[in-house]
């Protein structure tokens, strides 16, 4: 379990339109959060191909397609799907309760890139 | 000649008398059918309750062909008596008349349930073309409609009605849908997907009473329970219409008993279809109509040989993307024969797809398949000969891999139905192609109809085709993604016949539920031009320009492109786009290839502020609509100007801009044919000539260099601007997404494209204009959202509520 401290309270549930992502910068990082429906998830908002804004792509499923060049990610793993090299983006922990989305800032975790290709 | 008289004109006795006139001897045919209508496609009433057929395209007999073969037709005459002693059948209207044959083909009837109400105004039953007809006159959006029934038919009459626009509920007396052809599990995939098409399913219910005073109002169940109802439709099952076979002293159970050769106990009184029973079944499907057709049609011509052993039943729901097909006998054990049978199932809950097969004594005894129903045929054939498949074992659910692509029908013998909707076998296709050069689907379709009832059979055509067919003729069909397996054309028609407004909807009923960035922008645009604009807009589908109505660049930043119509601006309109490159520090100020200016290096936060400061309507220079038209000087100032190409380009802008197109669209208006706005390689170009424009489509400077085609020459620049907003509207309703008008215009030919806009007929081209009147008449600048944002954080990057380092 993660320590009820390291949550931060970033914004209302209804901030983040179904099926669509909204960028926060958190101290240096920048954050795409995205509302899936049934929960959030919560990546690195750099496409690590050439820094695209991965909160501004389309959601396909529990992956997201970034905007520039159609790199495409996992949400819940941060893996890159289908590309030819392997590549990742970071992960957080996201929650939501009483309608406002937490982002667990220090809890963030990148795949194994063996496991990525 | 001995005479036939043959009561009931629907498609079993239909079905048999064909068989019967290629036999010898020949009879003197007289048929009575109580219905006005001559022989028609019952199975097809669904898809015209469901809008995917119009009444008139389920004929199946037309009133000429009676009269060809020397039949006489007597439409909207019951026969209410038999005489088998004296041989005749005596009609509603009095009238008597004599056979030395009789055929009864009276088919069923639905079942009424003994409840207070049926009799209301508004209580229908779903069997005949009347019923169709009578629902569709009363379904419209607003009505709450209850189907009771959650068979086949039932489900089928629901979801038409729903697509009609009612607010439908299926109740159903069993824990399962379809409980003759489901088990739980299929059933409950099936609710499922019903519940997604927005229907609600009650199951367990008995309805009590139906309420209402003389008009129907509601339901009442045995509980107590209410809903309201402004249209009930019962589909509680059929019943043998076995009267007649009763007042002609035959034997009677259910239905009228026949043997295998299809003879009744009376040897001059034979009958077929759904009003018999055979070896203690009533059927209610189509296919054993075909197969106890001819075997009746020898009998009955004396040739008595062939006999009729029944019937594998099969059921397939024609419900559009909801895939359900049943066959034999799915329970698992069953006592009654003591048989120990063995289930052997496939579930995928997230693509819903289930599949169940039953195996007794190495063989095939029952299938369930909900969600991929396109193996049926198979099952079907190992059901039908009794196919041992001990060896198949571990492929059981799973289609052998063929490399070899003929190989499906070369498995099949001739006499193998292809098509059980209309009965036609694969040797009959075969024949038509060598006897009739058919080489394409359309061809088959026309000449034999197979595949035209409710079209699972149409993958086994092509294979037929493609294997038999000296100059077979693929179809081009291209999908869209690997998130439907439907063509552009396809997905249109469903749209429009399926009535689907959001992008979501499509998804989850014909797709994959997720979509992907190639298909949700596709669908966002065809939902938009097919509606007019009326469908629901769902931004999430859309690509991130088209979210915030800007171009995103390299870095996360976007371009910013003002309309300048016809490339005309003024000292005011320039100053402010001065002082708006000033105050947001615009990194870059560049005059566009189109006569425009871009502003590059904007903040997605900063939009809707430039916007308001701009104070000019959104060029749109981010997404796939109408771009600019750009235009010469013109007659105003140019010495050589013979056409006023700037008040032609500024008006063509005005009248299609704030559309959306399958691909970017850009124009050129040109005052004389020196070309220097370049309209000749624009998709749309406008060229002026001494006393009249030449207008031009499918041009390209891109990656594609193509001179444009000449669409038509005409001599006023009102005809000009018709004839591009004809050539407009028809790529905008006929290209693929993303396709651009170069490639369009060559894959049509310009022939034909001529031939559907400027020179279509007039109703035509009426049509064409109104329906892009209709979607300009909603089309609005994109730009005012910034006002009134489709959220409220459409442009904005959110703050954080705490700061995560304090």
């Amino acid at each position: 379990m993660i320590p009820e401290n390291k949550w931060t309270r970033i914004t209302t549930a209804e901030s983040v339109p179904l099926r669509e992502g909204r960028a926060v910068r958190l101290g240096g990082v920048e954050i795409a959060i995205f509302n899936l429906g049934d929960r959030v998830l919560a990546i690195e908002n750099r496409c690590p191909h050439q820094g695209g804004p991965l909160c501004d792509g389309i959601v396909s499923g529990t992956t997201v397609v970034c905007p520039l060049h159609g790199w495409r990610f996992d949400l819940e793993s941060g893996a890159a799907v289908r590309s030819s090299l392997p590549a990742c983006v970071t992960v957080f922990p996201a929650r939501v309760e009483d309608g406002i989305i937490s982002v667990n800032i220090a809890g963030g975790s990148r795949i194994e890139m063996e496991d990525a290709a | 000649m001995q005479r036939l008289v043959v009561v009931g004109n629907g498609m079993a006795g239909m079905a048999c008398v064909e068989q019967i006139l290629k036999h010898a001897p020949k009879f003197e045919i007289t048929i009575f059918g109580n219905e006005t209508h001559t022989n028609y496609n019952r199975i097809l009433l669904s898809a015209v309750l469901a809008g995917e057929k119009s009444l008139d395209d389920v004929t199946l007999h037309p009133i000429d062909w009676y009269r060809e073969k020397g039949i006489a037709l007597r439409l909207g005459v019951g026969i209410v008596d038999v005489d088998a002693c004296a041989k005749t059948v005596t009609g509603d209207d009095g009238s008597v008349t004599g056979f030395d044959k009789l055929l009864l083909a009276t088919g069923s009837s639905p079942v009424i349930p003994q409840i207070a109400g049926v009799n209301n105004d508004g209580v229908f039953t779903f069997r005949n073309m009347e019923d169709a007809r009578a629902l569709l006159e009363r379904s419209r959006p607003g009505i709450k409609a209850v189907v009771i029934g959650g068979g086949l038919l039932g489900l089928e009459a629901a979801r038409g009605l729903q697509v009609q626009g009612c607010d439908v509920t299926v109740v159903h007396l069993m824990d399962t849908l379809m409980e003759r052809q489901l088990d739980t599990a299929g059933g409950t995939y099936l609710i499922r997907k019903m519940e997604r098409l927005g229907m609600r399913v009650l199951l367990h219910r008995r309805t009590r009473t139906i309420l209402g005073e003389g008009r129907v109002e509601g339901v009442e169940f045995d509980d107590g329970d209410r809903i309201p109802a402004d249209l009930v439709v019962i589909a509680a099952g059929i019943r043998p219409n076995a009267e007649l076979g009763r007042r002609a002293g035959l034997t009677v159970n259910r239905g009228i008993v026949v043997n295998d050769y299809m003879e009744t106990s009376h040897p001059d009184v034979f009958a077929v279809g759904e009003c018999v029973e055979h070896r203690h079944v009533c059927y209610g499907l189509v296919a054993p109509l075909f197969e106890q057709g001819k075997v009746l049609a020898a009998t009955i011509t004396g040739n008595r040989g062939p006999v009729y052993e029944g019937t594998v039943e099969a059921a397939k729901l024609k419900i559009m993307g909801v895939d359900v097909f049943s066959a034999g006998d799915f329970r698992e054990a069953s006592p009654d024969d003591g048989i120990e049978a063995e289930a052997v199932r496939y579930e995928d809950s997230a693509l819903e797809i289930y599949k169940k097969v039953v195996l007794a004594g190495g063989k095939l005894r029952g299938v369930i398949l909900v969600g991929d129903t396109s193996d049926s045929h198979r099952y079907m054939d190992w059901l039908r000969n009794g196919v041992d498949v001990t060896r198949k074992r571990r492929r059981l659910l799973f289609p052998e891999p063929v490399e070899d692509a003929g190989f499906d029908v070369a498995q099949m013998s001739d006499s193998e139905t292809i098509c059980g909707c209309l009965g036609v076998s694969k040797g009959d296709i075969i024949q038509a192609i060598h006897t009739r050069g058919v080489n394409t689907m359309a061809q088959l379709k026309e000449s034999t109809r197979a595949s035209t009832g409710c079209g699972s059979c149409t993958n086994l055509c092509e294979q037929l085709l493609r294997a038999v067919a000296p100059e077979f003729q693929e179809e081009t069909k291209t999908t869209l993604c690997a998130c439907f397996p439907f063509s552009y054309e396809q997905l249109r028609e469903i749209l429009l016949s399926q009535k689907l407004k959001s992008v979501q909807e499509v998804l989850n009923v014909y797709g994959n539920r997720k979509g992907c960035e190639v298909c949700k922008p596709a669908l966002s645009y065809m939902l938009d031009m097919v509606w007019c604009g009326e469908h629901e807009e769902d931004r999430s589908a859309r690509f991130i320009n088209d979210r915030v109505h800007a171009n995103i660049q390299r870095d996360g930043t976007f371009s910013v492109v003002p309309r300048i119509r016809g490339g005309v601006t003024s000292p005011d309109e320039l100053r402010r786009i001065a002082d708006v490159a000033e105050k947001y520090s615009v990194r870059m100020v560049k005059i566009t290839g189109s006569q425009r200016i871009d502003l590059l290096g904007v903040k997605k936060s900063d939009l809707p502020k430039i916007w308001a400061d701009l104070g000019m309507p959104s060029g749109q220079a981010y997404t796939k609509g109408v771009r600019m038209v750009k235009t010469c000087v013109g007659t105003e100032f140019c010495r050589f100007g013979v056409q006023d190409s700037v008040g032609a380009g500024i008006e063509l802008e005005r009248r299609l801009e704030n559309l959306y197109t399958p691909h970017k669209v850009k124009m050129g208006a040109v005052g004389c044919p020196r070309n220097c706005a370049e309209a000749t390689v624009k998709d749309i170009g406008l060229v002026g000539q001494e006393g009249s424009w030449q207008v031009v489509v499918g041009g390209a400077a891109g990656k594609n260099v193509r001179k444009a085609d000449l669409l038509i020459t005409v001599e006023t620049t009102e005809a000009a601007i018709e004839a591009a907003e004809l050539f407009f509207q028809y790529y905008r309703e006929n290209a693929n997404y993303l396709e651009r008008t170069y490639d369009f215009v060559e894959r049509m030919g310009i022939e034909k494209v001529r031939k559907e806009t400027v020179y279509a007929t007039q109703p035509e081209r009426l049509k064409l204009l109104d329906r892009l009147q209709r979607s300009k008449a909603l089309a609005k600048d994109a730009w005012l959202e910034r006002e009134t944002p489709v959220h409220p954080t459409q442009f904005i990057q959110i703050e954080p509520m705490e700061n995560v380092f304090a």
